[in-house]
């Protein structure tokens, strides 16, 4: 027997009697919940607790406030072609079948998926229908300007919280691969630094070769102390001593990054949901950052969906801004999941990451 | 979940049945749901249109034809049309004739660039080359370092004479990395390149430059599948400024539908050459064009879910399984523990289900399954005895009553796990009969498995199996009917596109699968 039709034989078995137990205990209504011993051990091995000595020369990161304005010209012109592309468009003579195709079309390449993207159109057909027939060119950017406000929301609270009464706040960032955790963690350590906290950051991606040596560098940089595990070790341990670390040393804030896992891998999502859990022992976690690359397009959204499952994310970090991507799934994301983006990424510099202002967001992208 | 497109043209088509052949109209409004489909998968808008032209075209023939079932006739073109344009020529890397052969990488930052060469060098010194792997990559802090890394996991030499972190300049560590590699006597050079976007011309301008010093054979642009969008913009300008040769799909392993693929191949027109598909060196594979159709489309993909288990139950535990199903042994509780747990390594239950074609108008149900109650059904299995595992025929009241106490369920709940239990081991005691796979006909249809031959019989004996499911237990009876009226009405031809959904229309036998499966699931 051919050995692969076992094996897909065995699994569909196995597949369908489990689904129709699962689904006859269902039916039975009575299945009471066994949950699983959690006792999340906390590894009592001494573990090498490397604070890095704080190199001759700290560079001194620049503010917070402003950022997203110093950084608005870039943010534009990743943005324009959306912006200016829809201004041009609504500001036409007539507005036909063919032009609100060149629209819709206009919106879908920023990634803002099929919804949002009706429903936005059906907002300006009603805002140019009381304009009538006369429009003037203020009005237009106007209709746009509420139109796309109304999507980023600007009502959310978009605070990030680092700082806590009597403990350091603790901050998680979590994401796929190669969305940028590391890089963001970094930044997000000099952005406090800038704002005079003091700062310990936790190198809890003890999968990747080298992650932790890139998260030291960043924290060198700024003076801020990396707590690290060896390689391959429990992410859960190394968060659980930064926290210590942060405690002891009585830091404001502490940063943990974690591995980049895709969020199919339930395993790995279990260990994002233990690093939490075993963080908990100690402090509560203040803030759970989702980084979303700007150019995902729409499995940003099951991405999202999943890690809040699991960890329960508080805010949502966009990187890559800074290219010609839009990063439009953040609009179905902050949605349906009523998470805001809280921080924006914006370039390869380590000042480029900037607290998310949706007003000034809409208005570098209307202006151009 | 967004329903797939077979679902999306069942509801368009539902309107229309008792008609005799399709309108214009009636093709528009079908082309319309696949360019939605499309646009959820990712597919860039530029691409969208065109394949929704060549779409429509051949969906009118096809109207014109008066087919059957017009329904099943389109979703077979697309996806026809999206193997086309995905396919082409896939070829293996260039090789030079004077090595060394030099392959260049670049992308988009986080694409997984330094990732994929150490995959790469693993996979060419399994076939005998002797790769260097050389850092250009400066910029990025300690990218470097993770190239070591990679080099030392995959056994492989690395040339690495910059430090990195913004030190050093990657068009003369490529320069040097051709005279290092032909005096070291490596036949391939992997040369990793910063991750970049097109836009920064000071970068792309080093990128050519870097490409100029590496006069590479093949350079393959490394593509995220989770990208949108962007991607064709992206492609189009590494395309203009740099050049490539091949594409890379990588992070496969998610669950992202992956138009990208389909964009960057339809603009770029330039071969998808291999797929990475998991955080192991070892995963990365030649690209399947008729497996990417499928999936953009949210189709169930049955090989997927064959490769996914076969990652995820050991080889040693196959071999073994194997066996016993060969020999006709009894398949024991153990047995359906440890399965059990290598299913949980799959993913998410729902997930799973979701794979196997025609599951898609039960989307919702699967949604509700919760992978919790894997557990209890674990559980109850850990809660009895080796001797209780092994034959549960010793079973008797009292028994039950303790393994019901242990698991902290309820005796009602192990005699439901007992009795289908027993059910799935006569199907494996048939299965290993080589009466190929009673009340699961769908699987000697399968594609790919060399199966074909088993379609008939699995058939008959499908529909055989489906009368005689009804219990003499009244009260058993009762559950089964009230689980039948639970499932969606399933004979109807939502099912019947559900499996051309997998794109083998033609394949009659699989058509039982789905239908059978509701059945027990219900």
């Amino acid at each position: 027997m051919d050995s692969a039709l076992v094996y897909a034989a065995i699994a569909v078995a196995v597949i369908l009697t489990l689904a129709i137990s699962v689904v006859a205990l269902r039916r039975r209504g009575g299945a009471q919940a066994i949950e699983p011993a959690a006792s999340a051990a906390l590894t009592a091995e001494t573990r090498e607790v490397e604070t890095s000595a704080i190199v001759l020369e700290l560079e001194v990161p620049e503010p917070a406030a402003g950022r997203l304005h110093r950084l608005r010209t870039r943010l534009a012109r990743s943005n324009s072609a959306i912006g200016q592309g829809l201004l041009a468009l609504l500001s036409r003579d007539t507005i036909d079948t063919a032009t609100w195709d060149e629209i819709e079309e206009t919106l879908l390449l920023a990634d803002l998926g099929v919804g949002p993207t009706n429903e936005i159109i059906e907002r300006l057909r009603t805002a140019l229908r009381v304009e009538g027939g006369a429009r003037s060119a203020d009005a237009v950017k106007e209709a746009l300007r509420e139109a796309l406000l109304a999507l980023v929301d600007p009502g959310m609270n978009r605070e990030l919280v680092t700082a806590a009464p009597n403990r350091p706040a603790v901050v998680m960032i979590v994401g796929v691969n190669g969305t940028g955790k590391t890089t963001t963690t970094g930044k997000l350590a000099r952005l406090l630094v800038a704002e005079g906290r003091s700062v310990v950051l936790g190198a809890a991606d003890t999968f990747r070769a080298a992650a932790a040596e890139q998260l030291q560098t960043w924290g060198d940089r700024v003076g801020a102390v990396v707590v690290r595990g060896p390689e391959g070790g429990d992410p859960a341990a190394v968060a659980f001593d930064a926290v210590s670390a942060g405690v002891r040393d009585g830091a404001d804030t502490v940063v943990i990054d974690t591995a980049g896992r895709l969020h199919t891998k339930t395993g790995l999502m279990d260990e994002l949901d233990k690093v939490k859990r075993v963080i908990e022992k100690q402090s509560q976690v203040d803030e759970v950052l989702l980084v979303l690359d700007a150019t995902t397009g729409q499995n940003g959204l099951v991405q999202a969906r999943v890690f809040a499952e699991s960890v329960n994310v508080t805010g949502i970090v966009l990187t890559k801004l800074d290219g010609t991507a839009r990063g439009g799934i953040v609009i179905a994301v902050q949605r349906e999941l009523g998470v805001p983006v809280k921080l924006v990424g914006l370039g390869e510099g380590p000042d480029d990451l900037a607290p998310f202002d949706p007003v000034e967001f809409v208005d570098a992208l209307v202006a151009g | 979940m967004f329903a797939n497109l077979s679902d999306r043209l069942a509801g368009t088509f539902k309107g229309l049945r008792g008609k005799g052949r399709l309108s214009e109209a009636d093709v528009d409004a079908t082309v319309l749901e696949i360019r939605t489909a499309l646009l959820e998968a990712d597919v860039a808008v530029p691409v969208v249109r065109a394949f929704t032209a060549v779409v429509k075209e051949r969906a009118l023939a096809a109207a014109a034809s008066g087919a059957l079932n017009p329904a099943q006739q389109i979703v077979k073109i697309v996806h026809e049309e999206l193997v086309a344009v995905l396919g082409g020529e896939a070829r293996p890397l260039r090789l030079a004739k004077q090595p060394p052969t030099v392959i260049v990488l670049a992308g988009l930052q986080g694409a997984g660039k330094t990732t994929l060469a150490g995959k790469l060098a693993l996979q060419l010194r399994g076939q005998g080359h002797a790769p260097l792997l050389v850092a250009a990559d400066l910029q990025r802090p300690n990218a470097v370092d993770q190239l070591r890394v990679m080099a030392e996991r995959a056994g492989v030499a690395i040339f690495a004479p910059e430090p990195g972190n913004g030190v050093g300049d990657p068009v003369q560590v490529t320069k040097d990395a051709r005279a290092y590699a032909l005096q070291k006597q490596h036949d391939v050079v992997i040369v990793d390149t910063a991750g970049r976007l097109a836009i920064d011309a000071e970068l792309m301008q080093q990128l050519r430059e870097v490409k100029a010093a590496a006069q590479p054979d093949d350079t393959l642009f490394v593509v995220d599948a989770m990208i949108g969008q962007d991607a064709v913009r992206t492609a189009e300008e590494f395309m203009q400024a740099v050049g490539f040769d091949g594409i890379v799909l990588t992070k496969l392993d998610g669950d992202a539908r992956g138009g990208a693929a389909l964009s960057v191949k339809g603009v770029t027109g330039k071969p998808i050459m291999f797929a990475s598909v998991g955080e192991k060196l070892t995963d990365f594979e030649v690209f399947h064009p008729d497996r990417m159709a499928s999936r953009i489309l949210d189709m169930g993909d049955m090989l997927t879910l064959i490769e996914q288990a076969e990652r995820a139950f050991d080889a040693e535990q196959t071999e073994r399984m194997a066996k016993k199903v060969a020999k006709g042994e009894d398949f024991t509780l153990d047995d359906f523990l440890e399965q059990m747990q290598a299913v949980k390594k799959m993913g998410s239950l729902g997930k799973i289900l979701g794979m196997l074609p025609g599951m898609g108008d039960m989307k919702a149900q699967l949604d509700q399954v919760d992978d919790r109650d894997l557990d209890r059904v674990a559980a109850i299995i850990q809660s009895m005895t080796p001797g209780e595992r092994a034959d549960p025929k010793i079973l008797n009241g009292s028994r039950r009553l303790r393994i019901a106490k242990g698991a902290g369920t309820t005796v009602t709940e192990v005699n439901g796990l007992v009795d289908r239990f027993a059910q799935a081991q006569k199907m494996m005691k048939q299965m290993g009969k080589g009466g190929g796979m009673p009340g699961m006909p769908g699987m000697g249809g399968m594609p790919g498995m060399g199966g074909g031959s088993k379609k008939s019989k699995g058939k008959s004996q499908g529909s055989a199996k489906a009368k005689k499911g009804r219990s003499g237990n009244p009260a058993k009876r009762a559950d089964q009917e009230s689980g039948v009226a639970m499932a969606p009405a399933s004979a109807g031809p939502g099912s019947m596109l559900g499996m051309g959904a997998g794109g083998r229309v033609e394949d009659a036998a699989s058509l039982e699968l789905p239908d059978e499966l509701k059945r027990l699931l219900g």
